[in-house]
């Protein structure tokens, strides 16, 4: 089996991961002080910090946005069932065997099926309810006031339970993702390569082959 | 190099925490000083009343000093006379009710109940002379007492009937008169009820001399602004409205007169204000040095010891028991309930029906959320047991203040029966003969013993869900206070699924493969 070092995860792509994974975090910090769940940094800086980092998220989704859809690279969230089963197989036994993993990371597939279907629902459903949901928190007035109306439509409740519940999902996706971040080459492998860019990839034609075996 | 997006990544998050932090840097600590510039000014009289060649005469009764004060003022005593502080009633809306008259004369509370057939003893709080039964003549000018308010000498003090104290020398007081005082306004507001703070809580003698701690407008080492600087008076009408006996919402007094709409530097807390009104973050507790009364239970009120009365009296020297009036409940440094409100009340109205087993609210504050109007205000919730008629269902006026035994006054015989038929006989209402105790219930909102800022109530105390300050209220979400069960449930749900799956995954991998290895 040939393998080789590439250049897998570009620098903007890495840049947008881990920015991303603390404004999440830093949000999910914030928001559950806001919550009520703990107190940490003081409510008051708690809402403001939350604030903030919303602001900061919308200009990297803004970012995120231009690069997936200029370089190309939102072919890589689009879904497929082909292999999921396998994928799925794999999470639930072939891994407790040592199996190889059914399908393999490429420049022009980088995702596992799973990871497709996970991702883009991220992408096109939990992110934006929470980016449209934190909005409407945020602008949200009393009808009453200076004349403006609610955004919603509704009481602040519906906008708060939606924006709380896709917090929680958020955090069990994080834990979740954390921990099969593991399960790559190496334990490590993945990380590494999240962090420096690079991936240590067996060739295109074992990638091929191994598709098609994992098939049947 | 490889590192350069991580390297952005720490500085966008640095950008986030520094925007963050500065958002709570600006602040306008000059408007305090500019507010006491213009109104914490001393006040200076332009007269001085001892030079009045009137005023030197020798006066024999106090019906004397008033045509002398309005030999000068000569319109004066017309916006006295038609003043509340006067008339102790005026005419209001009441939705549901229509135009009504209604005050201090005709409505009942939760403290001494009523003045009707008691005047004697009320109309020592009255600003005029001889206030004892119906038959007042309210439009004689020379009744109106000027001196109550405008002494300026401290030794003016009123008894029985509304008459100045025997041993007030008229001279002395008429010639230092001028705008009125701490202690004028207090002499009746800081006693309501028969004893320091017994009423409101937030209003007592303390005020008199008191430090910024206290109450942060007239703290000595405050503002230091007499009652007068914020309830203005324009010919003789005062801003400021105790909805014990007020009903409508205008000629309040406000801290917005000063502080304007929106006096915060953080936006997020001028938000606030659309709802929630200044007091309710600025008392973060009222009886901050003397104890005021949350209970008065009537029912036990009567019991002699020797065929006298007597009374009991807790370690701060309150009494927690009178023969003449029944059981109290002190308290200190309280924390004020709150409640929507409008501005508008109603009242129990003398006649109206109660329900044996429902509380009886003297006073009904008007709001809710879904009112533009409204804001949640801290109000003082004093509750009591006083007597009404099972068979009329009528809350009954007692007759307590006579001037000798057999007149039927409770405070002289101790006899529910006589004093109830004589009270009820003053405002021409029906008594069955049968009498019993019902609970009641009375609002007081709470707007003076303004906190400095500093200690004003912070975000925690509301936005929690372990004993809020507005725990009571509904309607509305409250970030904090209002979890939903279900989205909590289901969210620590998949939170620990993905923890507990993550654990056990992770750790079947490791025994599996150290299995694998073994072999």
């Amino acid at each position: 089996m040939r393998r080789r070092t590439i250049d897998f995860y570009k620098a903007f792509e890495r840049f947008w991961h881990w920015t991303q994974a603390i404004l999440i975090l830093f949000l999910a910090l914030t928001g559950f002080e806001v919550h009520g769940s703990y107190q940490f940094l003081g409510y008051r800086q708690a809402v403001l910090y939350h604030t903030t980092a919303a602001v900061a998220f919308l200009a990297l989704i803004a970012f995120a946005v231009f690069w997936h859809f200029t370089t190309g690279e939102w072919r890589h969230y689009v879904p497929t069932r082909q292999l999921l089963r396998a994928q799925l197989e794999y999470y639930v036994a072939g891994i407790f065997r040592d199996a190889p993993h059914p399908t393999k990371k490429t420049p022009h597939s980088k995702l596992n099926p799973l990871q497709k279907l996970v991702y883009l629902g991220l992408k096109i459903l939990v992110i934006p309810i929470m980016v449209a949901s934190g909005l409407l928190y945020l602008f949200f007035r009393y009808p009453q006031a200076k004349g403006l109306m609610t955004l919603a439509g509704g009481r602040l409740v519906s906008i708060a339970l939606v924006h709380t519940a896709g917090a929680f999902l958020l955090v069990a996706f994080v834990i979740a993702h954390a921990y099969l971040i593991t399960a790559g080459e190496t334990p490590v492998s993945n990380l590494k390569a999240m962090i420096t860019g690079y991936e240590e990839l067996e060739d295109h034609e074992e990638a091929a082959v191994s598709v098609a075996a994992a098939g049947d | 190099m490889r590192l350069i997006p991580l390297t952005l990544v720490a500085a966008a998050i640095f950008g986030v925490l520094l925007t963050g932090s500065l958002q709570r840097q600006t602040g306008r600590s000059d408007t305090i000083q500019d507010l006491k510039r213009i109104y914490a000014r001393k006040h200076v009289p332009s007269v001085d009343h001892k030079k009045f060649a009137i005023l030197q005469k020798k006066f024999s009764s106090p019906q004397e000093v008033t045509p002398a004060c309005i030999s000068c003022h000569t319109e004066r005593h017309k916006e006295v006379m038609a003043s509340t502080h006067w008339n102790w009633s005026r005419e209001v809306y009441l939705p549901g009710r229509g135009i009504r008259d209604i005050g201090k004369k005709n409505l009942l509370n939760n403290f001494c109940i009523g003045v009707s057939s008691n005047l004697q003893g009320c109309s020592k709080c009255h600003a005029g002379y001889g206030y004892t039964d119906n038959d007042f003549d309210f439009t004689d000018a020379r009744d109106v007492d000027c001196l109550v308010c405008h002494d300026n000498s401290g030794t003016y003090t009123k008894t029985s009937a509304g008459l100045p104290s025997p041993e007030v020398d008229l001279n002395f007081v008429a010639q230092r008169v001028g705008r009125p005082q701490r202690g004028n306004c207090g002499t009746c507001h800081f006693y309501g009820g028969g004893g320091n703070n017994v009423k409101h809580g937030d209003l007592e003698q303390a005020l008199l001399s008191t430090s910024r701690d206290v109450d942060v407008h007239m703290g000595t080492d405050g503002a230091d602004v007499e009652c007068v600087v914020c309830h203005t008076a324009r010919n003789h009408k005062m801003l400021g409205k105790m909805y014990s006996v007020s009903s409508m919402n205008q000629d309040r007094a406000s801290c917005e007169q000063c502080h304007g709409a929106n006096p915060h530097a953080d936006g997020v807390i001028n938000q606030h204000t659309v709802k929630i009104a200044c007091q309710t973050c600025h008392i973060p507790t009222y009886a901050k040095v003397n104890e005021t009364k949350l209970a008065w239970d009537w029912s036990t009120a009567g019991r002699l010891r020797d065929g006298k009365p007597y009374e009991v009296e807790d370690a701060d020297d309150n009494p927690t028991y009178a023969s003449i009036k029944g059981t109290f409940t002190w308290a200190k440094n309280v924390r004020p309930d709150c409640i929507w409100f409008n501005g508008t009340a109603d009242h129990y109205l003398i006649g109206d029906p109660v329900q044996p087993g429902t509380p009886v609210r003297m006073n009904d504050l008007h709001g809710s959320y879904d009112d533009p109007g409204s804001k949640i205000v801290p109000v003082k919730i004093h509750r009591a047991k006083q007597i009404y008629d099972p068979e009329t269902r009528m809350l009954i006026q007692p007759k307590l203040v006579g001037n000798r035994k057999g007149e039927g006054a409770f405070w002289q015989d101790f006899d529910w029966n006589s004093a109830a038929a004589e009270g009820m006989k003053s405002v021409g209402l029906p008594y069955s003969g049968r009498y019993d105790f019902i609970d009641t219930v009375m609002y007081w909102p709470v707007n003076h013993m303004v906190a400095p800022k500093e200690k004003a109530v912070g975000c925690v105390e509301c936005h929690t869900q372990t004993n809020s300050r507005l725990a009571k209220l509904g309607g509305f979400y409250m970030p904090a206070r209002d979890h939903d069960p279900i989205v909590e449930w289901s969210g620590m749900m998949a939170i620990t699924l993905a923890l507990a799956g993550s654990a056990l995954h992770g750790a079947a991998r490791i025994v599996m493969s150290r299995k694998r290895r073994a072999v």
